[in-house]
């Protein structure tokens, strides 16, 4: 179960390096989704491994946030406002 | 037996988001790298919550799972789509292999493949 959650870690750090290094936005802003995905999963593993249900919570919270901001980067970088 | 197919479930899954991120680092342009990640990432992610289900039953900690598999099944994908779309007309080049860019083709603009020099590596 650690080493599941190790790898997981590792992946994190690969969309870190995106992060940091990319040539545009839109490859930050995807990077950073993706990472909150991994967190997404991480966390769900921990709920598994300790029993407790109310870390899947910090999941479903993760996965909504992490949606509405890729979609409003999405609206701007087309070069429409928030209510078009 | 369930909980080692919810086993079989989780590494599948924990294998298929540690090559995601991969494709995040190696591939060379912006739209390999967005359907590589956002592709393997949502299955694995599909397969590791789908594991703990397996794992739990109907208990608090395997209705949740369900539930967060459905919005990353809705929420993923939407996203990756409407940024891709978004960074095409905010005008992110296509990498240079590129051979058709059917969208800015059928909207009548110029294409905007990378042209040789000026390679990001």
């Amino acid at each position: 179960m650690t080493i599941l959650i190790v790898v997981l870690v590792l992946g994190a750090f690969f969309c870190l390096y995106r992060v940091l290094r990319g040539p545009s936005i839109p490859d930050r802003a995807i990077a950073v989704d993706i990472m909150a995905v991994i967190f997404t999963c991480i966390t769900a593993l921990m709920a598994l491994r300790y029993r407790l249900a109310y870390l899947l919570d910090i999941s479903i919270a993760l996965a909504v946030i992490s949606f509405v901001a890729t979609l409003a980067l999405a609206k701007y970088l087309s070069g429409r406002s928030l209510d078009d | 037996m369930t909980e080692t197919i919810g086993w079989v479930f989780i590494i599948g899954g924990v294998a298929f988001n540690l090559l995601g991120c991969l494709g995040l680092v190696r591939f060379p342009d912006l739209y390999n790298r967005m359907q590589a990640a956002t592709k393997s990432v949502t299955l694995g992610t599909c397969g590791i919550l789908f594991g703990i289900f397996l794992m739990t039953g109907f208990s608090a900690i395997g209705i949740k799972a369900l539930v967060v598999i459905l919005f990353v099944l809705i929420n993923l994908p939407v996203a990756s789509h409407a940024l891709s779309r978004g960074s095409l007309q905010f005008g992110v080049k296509l990498w240079r292999g590129t051979i058709r860019d059917m969208f800015t083709e059928d909207r009548g603009g110029r294409s905007i493949i990378e042209t040789g020099e000026g390679e990001e590596k």
